[in-house]
């Protein structure tokens, strides 16, 4: 599936190319779309249009997930624009990459993406207003001055509001977007403070915002059923005793393709309410074709790569120095196997959508992190031009990843086609668990070495992974570059591939959320080895220099790590608190999406081995700017706890080529009982602003493995969590 | 079969299956969307309304077991002393990511506070245990509830 950008490379490419694709052609956009417009509204550009009333509307381009875009970027534009946040409504952009460039959320990227090309968006508009106030009073545009959304021309006392201004403004030509003035930090009104997102009072009494909520004028509502080996074929379906239910309008089966992320074989049924599809498909009695998939199994896959452990690997990924010698030269050393299970995103709004097929338009409505690969998906499935689908983005409850891929999307848009009615689609919560892109499990089988003065000598791993023709499966990969590489002189990555007919796919920090886990527990395991404190192992680790690798491509800033590694150990009281027994302290660290991020987890192990997280303390480095620390906390308190949760409960198993699990009492979310505080520090360094949505999330998992260990003595290296083995009576 | 309900203080008639579960009575039948699908089978809570102020699990509350019982959802909760107060904490401390669960915990939020007008952290816990967030923003949601009932909010 398409998920290039949550890849390394493809990130980079993105970022290099991003400001050209979206802002800078905006600004000869000015006339824009009016049709939609109210006829005295004025537009300055594809963002931003105002009343003559002084009220402001900015466009959020992205889709909303709960990432908090719907605010963060219309937040931008609107500090530049020099506006009161009481004078704007943001507005869901529909998916309109012409006017908008690429419309994603994903990757963490829409901050580093848009910080600087949607503040020059607002200083256009700014500008463009200025320019009508100096007209109008014939004076100089360096003599206006703004501030909330008005004009002043001190010195004949003129003022005059943005909004009195507008229709002028908007007939100006628009300035250059690469040499408009920008503020000085320093004077923010806006970025910085804590803005509850802009939904929230919709949000807060039911409004219905959600993919969904939608209601289409005449729509049926339809499910559709899959079967349990992933893209296995219909052999037989009841068609009629489904269509013998009460509501129920259709029934068919779709022949769908082998692609496991387009349009998979399967049968639809469309009702008059959900209901009565939901009861229909289980008179259904389908009968699935055999698929060579059904022979592979979790419990396969772990002989498998015990054996593949054993053998020569596939490839060598890196070499560095000589890790036989590095070994030898160690005082000691540590040999581990470590591994990660196959997860689910488990959205909680299951994954629906909304399609109406009339005169050969295609009319969707899409909870989407990724709308124009899904419209795009959809027009080569149903053999239609592009152009005929139009494409309304609705708020998404929840994505961590799972909406980058339009399954849904496009089977909503054939059962809607073939039904001749606008449909609804909406999934089961089992339909979700059992057909989701999880995020791939995977082995390391470690072995490491020490010196006498705390130094990492040798680090050798043995990466199992799953991947088919030699290439890594979506979102099984490992970077050549992932830590510790380029920090041990003697570094050695092989690499195995195990074949896999499971869909997987990107979940929040996809890599990162279980390489973490890999690489700082072992890294713990060093520390110990060597007697060392697991803080000041770490940043001796991290060495004395400021950049490693090539800044803005494989560039990890050690120096920007061991801040945050000082700041959270400090904020935790690592090394000052007396901690009772059963409990300890753990500390992790991870880069990723461009974040630099260190946790401290404190947890207590009772005697029956239940795991109990006390605390989490953060420390985040994401430059110079936090854009919204409404936002932007909740992010981080909640990546940290989606970290702990996946660790202490989540695993999907396969047998038989499908997933278990299909529902919360056999797939345990964490639940506010065991939601722990988690206090959030930012270390403020003047670097360009990155994003939150995801790089919170790895050293979570590490860190209570590593507080674990130092609470009990006992190790934690395979996920979720065995509590049975932490028992001490 | 037609089934009288009495929702957010108005006698309304939804023409559904017996059997039906309230969520779907009022998602598909009576157009009210607050509360959420998420599960099915009263695993997560995005679903709970209240009926006769108790919270229930609308998705697993079949429609002939409402009876004269008064429904009242996130719709309606405003209206209410305590459902005011929850939503503007809720709003102010900017607790929702996605917001998807939120209507179901604040009807469970609301619920706590009618029953305790100042629950303890273990009265949050054992209250708030049926409603998940996979945003996981319980931390706030603690906060708001401390805030809502007028105790001392830890940051």
């Amino acid at each position: 599936m398409a998920d290039g950008f949550t890849e390394g490379a493809s990130r980079r490419d993105l970022l290099k190319t991003g400001a050209l694709a979206g802002g800078l052609m905006l600004s000869f956009s000015v006339a824009g779309k009016t049709d939609a417009a109210p006829a005295a509204e004025a537009k300055l550009n594809a963002y931003v249009s105002l009343t003559p009333d002084n009220k402001v509307t900015i466009v959020s381009k992205n889709p909303e997930i709960g990432q908090g875009i719907k605010t963060s970027l219309p937040m931008i534009i609107a500090e530049e624009f020099d506006v009161d946040w009481a004078q704007v409504t943001t507005k869901q952009a529909d998916g309109d990459p012409a006017t908008y460039g690429r419309q994603f959320a994903g990757g963490s990227m829409a901050t580093p993406l848009h910080w600087d090309e949607l503040r020059r968006v607002g200083a256009a508009g700014r500008a463009m207003i200025v320019a009508a106030a100096a007209q109008t009073w014939n004076v100089p545009v360096a003599e206006c001055t703004t501030a909330l959304g008005v004009v002043y021309h001190k010195a004949s006392g003129k003022k005059a509001t943005y909004g009195s201004l507008a229709a002028k403004a908007a007939t100006l030509p628009a300035p250059d977007l690469k040499t408009v003035p920008l503020k000085d930090a320093k004077d923010y009104k806006i970025l910085g403070r804590f803005m509850p997102q802009v939904d929230s009072a919709g949000l807060v009494t039911g409004k219905p915002l959600f993919g969904i909520d939608v209601v289409v004028p005449g729509m049926l509502y339809a499910t559709f059923d899959k079967a349990p080996v992933f893209g296995a074929k219909v052999a037989s379906a009841d068609l009629a005793a489904a269509k013998a239910v009460k509501g129920v309008r259709h029934a068919f089966i779709v022949e769908g393709g082998t692609e496991l992320s387009g349009l998979l074989p399967g049968v639809a049924v469309v009702a008059d309410s959900w209901w009565q599809a939901h009861k229909a498909r289980e008179k259904l009695n389908i009968q699935w074709a055999e698929h060579p998939t059904s022979k592979q199994s979790t419990t396969d896959y772990d002989a498998q790569a015990l054996a593949l452990s054993k053998a020569a690997p596939l490839r060598t990924e890196r070499n560095d120095g000589d890790v036989a010698a590095g070994m030898k030269a160690a005082s000691k050393t540590v040999e581990a196997a470590y591994s990660y299970p196959f997860i689910a995103h488990a959205a909680l709004e299951p994954m629906n959508c909304t399609a109406a097929f009339k005169d050969g338009k295609l009319e969707i409505w899409a909870p989407t992190q990724n709308p124009e690969p899904g419209r795009q998906l959809v027009a080569k499935t149903l053999g239609m031009d592009p152009a005929a689908i139009s494409l309304h983005m609705t708020r998404c409850g929840g994505g961590f990843g799972r909406r980058l891929a339009n399954d849904y999307m496009v089977e909503a848009a054939w059962i809607a086609k073939q039904a001749g009615a606008p449909v609804k689609l909406v999934w089961s919560r089992e339909d979700d668990l059992r057909h989701d892109f999880y995020r791939p499990g995977g082995y390391h089988f470690l072995s490491g070495g020490v010196d006498a003065s705390g130094a990492v000598t040798a680090w050798r791993d043995h990466f199992v992974s799953f991947g088919n023709d030699g290439k890594f499966a979506s979102s099984a990969g490992m970077s050549q570059n992932e830590f510790p590489a380029r920090f041990v002189p003697n570094f050695r990555y092989d690499l195995s591939l195990i074949p896999t007919g499971v869909p997987t796919g990107p979940l929040r920090a996809p890599g990162s959320n279980a390489l973490s886990f890999v690489m700082q527990s072992f890294i713990d395991e060093l520390a110990h080895a060597a007697g060392a404190d697991p803080v000041a192992f770490r940043l001796k680790l991290l060495g004395d220099g400021a950049m490693v690798g090539t800044p803005g491509q494989s560039g990890y800033a050690a120096d920007r790590m061991r801040g945050v590694v000082k700041l959270a150990a400090e904020k935790a009281g690592w090394g000052k608190t007396k901690l009772p027994k059963g409990t300890g302290m753990g500390i992790a660290f991870h880069f990723s999406h461009m974040g630099y991020f260190a946790e401290v987890v404190q947890a207590t192990v009772a005697a029956d081995g239940a795991v109990k997280v006390d605390k989490v303390w953060v420390a985040a480095d994401v430059g110079r700017q936090i854009i919204n620390p409404a936002g932007g906390i909740n992010q981080v308190q909640g990546s940290v706890l989606d970290g702990l949760s996946a660790a202490l409960g989540q695993l999907i198993t396969i047998e038989n080529g499908a997933a278990v699990q299909g529902n919360f009492g056999d797939y345990p979310l964490m639940r506010i009982a065991d939601a722990p505080p988690v206090e959030v520090h930012f270390l403020i360094t003047d670097n360009p602003p990155t994003g939150l949505g995801e790089p919170a999330l790895p050293p979570a998992p590490p860190a209570l493995c590593n507080a674990i260990f130092a609470a009990t003595g006992k190790r934690i290296r395979s996920l979720p969590i065995n509590t049975e083995a932490l028992k001490s009576v | 079969m037609v089934f009288k309900i009495n929702v957010n203080g108005k006698s309304q008639n939804v023409d559904v299956e017996e059997g039906t579960p309230l969520l779907w009575a009022l998602r598909d039948g009576l157009g009210i969307l607050g509360p959420k699908f998420g599960c099915g089978v009263g695993q997560c809570g995005a679903c709970t309304v209240h009926v006769d102020g108790q919270p229930v699990r609308s998705c697993s509350l079949p429609i002939e077991a409402v009876g004269a019982g008064k429904v009242v959802t996130i719709e309606g909760i405003g209206a209410t002393a305590n459902g005011k107060k929850i939503q503007a904490a809720w709003t102010e401390l900017d607790v929702a990511q996605c917001g998807y669960c939120q209507p179901g915990q604040i009807m469970s939020a609301t619920a706590l506070l009618n029953a305790t007008p100042k629950p303890a952290d273990a009265d949050i816990d054992a209250a708030m245990s049926g409603n998940i967030c996979r945003c996981a923003t319980y931390v706030r949601i603690r906060a708001a509830i401390k805030q809502a009932s007028g105790q001392k909010v830890e940051a």
